[in-house]
């Protein structure tokens, strides 16, 4: 350790603080939440064994459910189970990887490295965007393997590139949701083995109460009912009508408005659960 | 020095936990340029008094301001002007030294030229030009400090909070980190330290705020601290086991002090006045009762022992205390 005298050292100014407009602050929370977007990804980057777990579950799912279910599974109207299960399969998949969001913010929020990142004039939402935006990077990376799996299974979309780009959109704002749900649980939980202990039987039940592996209209009434209303059910309904894929109907309100609800469910969970996490993470260590 | 010329300033601070009081009317003036170390035992407070100042901790009452700017009122100024070196390593494991340099530069919105030109004199002032591209999470406990403090140093902090910098470190990297700190300090920085390491305060701090039970019971020098903590000590050695209880008669009928008989090493202590008429009549004394003596020390307070004074002894040290 050298003790040479440096000249050249930026010197902390308060000028380095976010200034106090709302349009700066914000462009601030901006900068700092992708420079965390970022050092989330060198995380993935240094772990390659966590991207060769991320790309294995979507392609499990497509398999199993595929091949295994897909067999004795009927679908409503005429088409193939596969090309109904796939967008199901999407966002089942959306889902599964709030269980990563939220342990990974409870391993971010038990660290030394949280008292830094508190202790530095960036923005203090930097810590949960950075996690929101690295996590939809990821989940645009698990789609695009899900799609190529799809494809090479029989699965197509049929009404253009336009209409599927919006669907995979819907999926996104939906895993985005799902991230800030995640976001909160970590911060809630801050012990990432509870936090994947609990994340399943919260996700299992909401999969199997939708339409990602059965038309509601094969259900029991009230089990149609709430598979119907269901927010993944939603997104996933739409993503079907826009990739043109079969086990469109069921005559409820919610099958009708899918659309309208693949948009309004996330943005209500975000506007909800994005507020609380934030708040519970100013909160944190005091 | 008033309080907005002053680098760190808390006045009245109380911070509760429940029941606990973690500081209850904390008070701390540090002049700009300095060293102030914060000395005390577990659970004093001293941590908590570093997060509040250091705005990761909201407190209940009183006031503070570090670097001319309110705590409370804006702390984002406060987070520009410190640099933050915790008891742990406060790093991103995962990332490699030289990232996790740039991330805490680019948080501090430098450009990200300066930020990697920055990194690497670091890295090198630091000695982890070798070691630059590996996680963090392989580092050993020495080397992780140092990038931590690294990590405080991006931009040169007005005011840099040290909790306990060297605690677990090998005697080297205490050495080198100790070098780091007094440069910083030649260049103009404020360091409030806490440690309880007194050679640590001795070594490091202009001014030692002693901290019990979430209050400073007593702030001065290193010098001033052992002068208040009572008179010089005289110590002698005496060849035969057999002859303490004659020789401790003697001390304290010249000392007029009570001796503290240590059989093992057949050692005498006791406080002293006039020092040396003391040590001329003792030595005298003891001749004249065919006392052989080994070695004779005159010696001030530890600071060690100004702590306990000041704290108040709770750790039963007392025990090799005997009435001769």
């Amino acid at each position: 350790m050298s003790t040479t005298v440096e000249t050249r050292v930026p010197s902390g100014r308060a000028e380095q603080a976010p200034p106090s407009g709302p349009l700066t602050r914000l462009r601030w929370a901006v900068v700092d939440g992708w420079v965390m977007t970022g050092r989330n990804m060198r995380h993935v980057i240094r772990s390659p064994e966590e991207i060769v777990l991320y790309f294995s579950l979507p392609i499990m799912f497509v398999l199993v459910f595929g091949y295994v279910f897909g067999s004795g599974m009927a679908v409503p109207g005429d088409g193939s189970y596969r090309e109904f299960l796939l967008p199901g399969v999407f966002v089942m998949t959306m889902l599964y990887g709030l269980g990563a969001t939220a342990s990974q913010i409870a391993v971010d929020a038990g660290r030394g490295v949280v008292d830094r990142f508190r202790s530095l004039p960036m923005a203090r939402s930097a810590l949960l965007t950075g996690r929101a935006g690295a996590d939809l990077l990821r989940a645009l990376l698990e789609l695009s393997v899900l799609v190529v799996c799809g494809l090479l299974v029989g699965w197509r979309w049929r009404n253009g590139l336009g209409d599927a780009a919006a669907a995979v959109g819907l999926i996104l704002l939906l895993r985005l949701a799902l991230t800030w749900l995640g976001i909160l649980l970590g911060l809630l939980v801050p012990n990432p083995d509870t936090v994947s202990v609990i994340v399943f039987p919260l996700a299992f039940p909401l999969t199997a109460l939708s339409n990602v592996f059965v038309a509601p209209e094969l259900l029991p009434e009230w089990l149609g009912a709430i598979a119907a209303w269901n927010p993944l059910s939603a997104t996933v309904a739409a993503a079907r009508d826009l990739f043109g894929n079969p086990g469109l109907g069921g005559g409820s309100w919610a099958a009708e408005h899918a659309l309208l609800l693949a948009v309004g469910w996330p943005v209500l969970l975000i506007a909800v659960i994005a507020p609380l996490a934030v708040r519970r993470y100013q909160r944190l260590s005091r | 020095m008033t309080d907005e010329t002053s680098a760190v300033v808390a006045r009245g601070v109380r911070k509760t936990y429940g029941r606990t009081a973690a500081l209850d009317g904390f008070d701390l003036t540090v002049p700009p340029g300095t060293v102030c170390g914060l000395l005390g035992p577990n659970g004093a407070g001293k941590t908590t008094a570093v997060r509040v100042l250091a705005t990761l901790l909201r407190f209940d009452a009183g006031h503070a301001r570090v670097a001319g700017h309110d705590v409370t009122r804006h702390p984002e100024r406060v987070r520009a002007a410190i640099g933050l070196t915790g008891q742990y390593a406060a790093v991103d494991e995962t990332l490699s030294g030289r990232q996790n340099l740039v991330l805490f530069g680019r948080l501090r919105h430098l450009p990200s030229r300066t930020v990697r030109r920055r990194a690497d004199e670091l890295l090198d002032q630091f000695g982890l030009t070798d070691a630059a591209g590996r996680s963090a999470g392989t580092y050993s406990g020495g080397m992780r400090r140092r990038l931590d403090l690294a990590a405080s140093l991006i931009t040169r902090p007005q005011v840099l909070f040290l909790d306990e910098p060297t605690t677990g470190l090998d005697p080297r990297s205490r050495n080198g980190l100790w070098d780091a700190v007094r440069t910083l300090v030649a260049d103009g920085t404020t360091v409030l330290l806490t440690t309880q390491y007194l050679e640590e305060a001795d070594q490091l701090a202009d001014r030692v705020s002693v901290v019990d039970a979430g209050r400073v019971v007593a702030e001065g020098t290193s010098a001033e601290l052992k002068a208040r903590s009572g008179a010089d000590r005289i110590e002698l050695v005496v060849r035969h086991a057999g002859q303490l209880p004659t020789a401790a008669a003697l001390v304290e009928r010249i000392t007029g002090g009570t001796v503290r008989v240590d059989r093992e090493i057949r050692q005498l202590s006791a406080p002293v006045a006039d020092r040396i008429t003391a040590l001329a009549e003792l030595l005298r004394a003891l001749q004249d009762a065919g006392i052989a003596v080994e070695d004779v020390v005159l010696r001030r307070p530890t600071l060690d022992e100004a702590f306990l004074h000041l704290t108040g002894d709770r750790s039963g040290r007392a025990g090799t205390e005997v009435a001769a």
